[in-house]
């Protein structure tokens, strides 16, 4: 794999992205569910939830990038999850 | 009773998934494994962390490119929608000439991104372009090479030439799929046109107008050639869209780390608009049957 230049960090991003895709997929499997209406007025399921956070994420640590800068990335984080909580429990 | 969703048949599309995963998947993921990395040929890498993210969020540069291309974006969608429409309202609903107009309608559809960008180079051009020439004889001072606005005015009408008969072809379909009964209701009502159009036509063309704008959106904001070959991103940087921008740095500077980080970010754009476009479409799809 080495001519594709693969760096850990970029390795441990997309198995986290596989692994919540696959655990969300158990999961509605086992548990199946009724979609949902939240704040934004759409139905929406598990997984659309995971969609909305995970692109929310996506905006919320450029945004933080860009404003904050690159030494407190990781506290960006932290943001998104507060963001995933409130896209599970609200939207 | 709300029936429960039931996700057991996605395991059919597996095969697909596998293709897709080759072709469309791990090449993306390569693209974000570049993006945190800096490179100076023959295929060595360099841990680069989010330095080109950050270059990319300070630089006036692809803000002023996706500035251009929001604007873009906006232009055309503002002209061949209401304009889409107008033709559609106006098309023979059946007979010979719905044929005719049909078929012209689809002629532009069918002409190549390359050569359309082609036609309009040679058809703009002041000293042998049809267009160009007219507009110079009769005294307009055009000259898509030179000033901004007449290079903005040539390539929003080329795309507007392109592609106003798709969003007039949908909104058509659209038009006809709404039965008899609802205009002969109307006009026991005595209903005025505009009345027609905003209770009747509008909300049955609703749907199919949304796909034709989601469309509309996605294509001209990662449109490419036509803009290139006919102004290639000129006069200076003044029609230098995303894509033009992108492939500046990608393939004229070859800076792996930086274009890619740019195609990250331009790929979340487009990914969050088109979801919204979706979103709303099959809400409006549910509010219709139900």
């Amino acid at each position: 794999m080495a001519w594709m230049a693969w760096t850990t960090p970029t390795a441990i991003f997309f198995l986290v992205i596989a692994s919540l895709l696959v655990i969300f997929t158990i999961l509605a499997i086992k548990f199946p569910e009724t979609p949902r209406r939240g704040v934004l007025g759409i139905d929406t399921t598990r997984g659309d939830r995971l969609f909305i956070t995970l692109l929310g994420s996506a905006f919320i640590n450029l945004a933080w990038l860009g404003l904050v800068g690159a030494e407190l990335q990781p506290y960006a984080l932290i943001v998104c999850l507060v963001y995933a909580v409130a896209v599970f429990r609200f939207v | 009773m709300e029936k429960t969703v039931n996700q057991k048949a996605w395991f059919l599309v597996l095969p697909v998934l596998v293709l897709v995963a080759f072709s469309a998947v791990i090449p993306l993921m390569t693209v974000v494994n570049y993006s945190v990395q800096d490179s100076f040929g023959q295929n060595n890498f360099f841990w680069a962390g989010l330095i080109w993210f950050e270059e990319l969020l300070n630089s006036e540069r692809m803000w002023d490119a996706l500035g251009r291309q929001l604007a873009f974006s906006a232009i055309i969608l503002a002209i061949e929608v209401p304009l889409g429409i107008f033709v559609a309202l106006n098309m023979p609903k059946k007979g010979f000439w719905a044929s005719v107009c049909l078929v012209l309608m689809s002629l532009p559809l069918l002409i190549p991104w390359n050569v359309v960008g082609t036609i309009w180079q040679v058809f703009a051009r002041v000293d042998i372009g049809l267009l160009g020439y007219t507009l110079d004889k009769i005294g307009v001072d055009y000259n898509y090479t030179q000033d901004f606005f007449a290079a903005w005015a040539t390539i929003i009408v080329m795309d507007v030439w392109h592609w106003t008969s798709l969003v007039a072809l949908l909104a058509y379909a659209g038009l006809q799929s709404i039965p008899n009964a609802y205009y002969q209701a109307a006009k026991i009502d005595q209903a005025s046109r505009w009345a027609v159009f905003r209770y009747i036509e509008f909300p049955k063309m609703l749907g199919v107008l949304m796909i034709a704008i989601l469309l509309r959106f996605m294509d001209s904001f990662m449109i490419y050639t036509e803009p290139f070959v006919v102004t290639g991103g000129g006069p200076g940087n003044a029609t230098t869209l995303l894509s033009i921008d992108l492939v500046k740095m990608a393939l004229g500077q070859f800076d792996l780390g930086n274009a890619a980080a740019f195609s990250i970010m331009y790929f979340l754009v487009i990914l969050a608009i088109s979801w919204v476009f979706y979103t709303v479409m099959t809400n409006l799809d549910k509010r219709d049957a139900g």
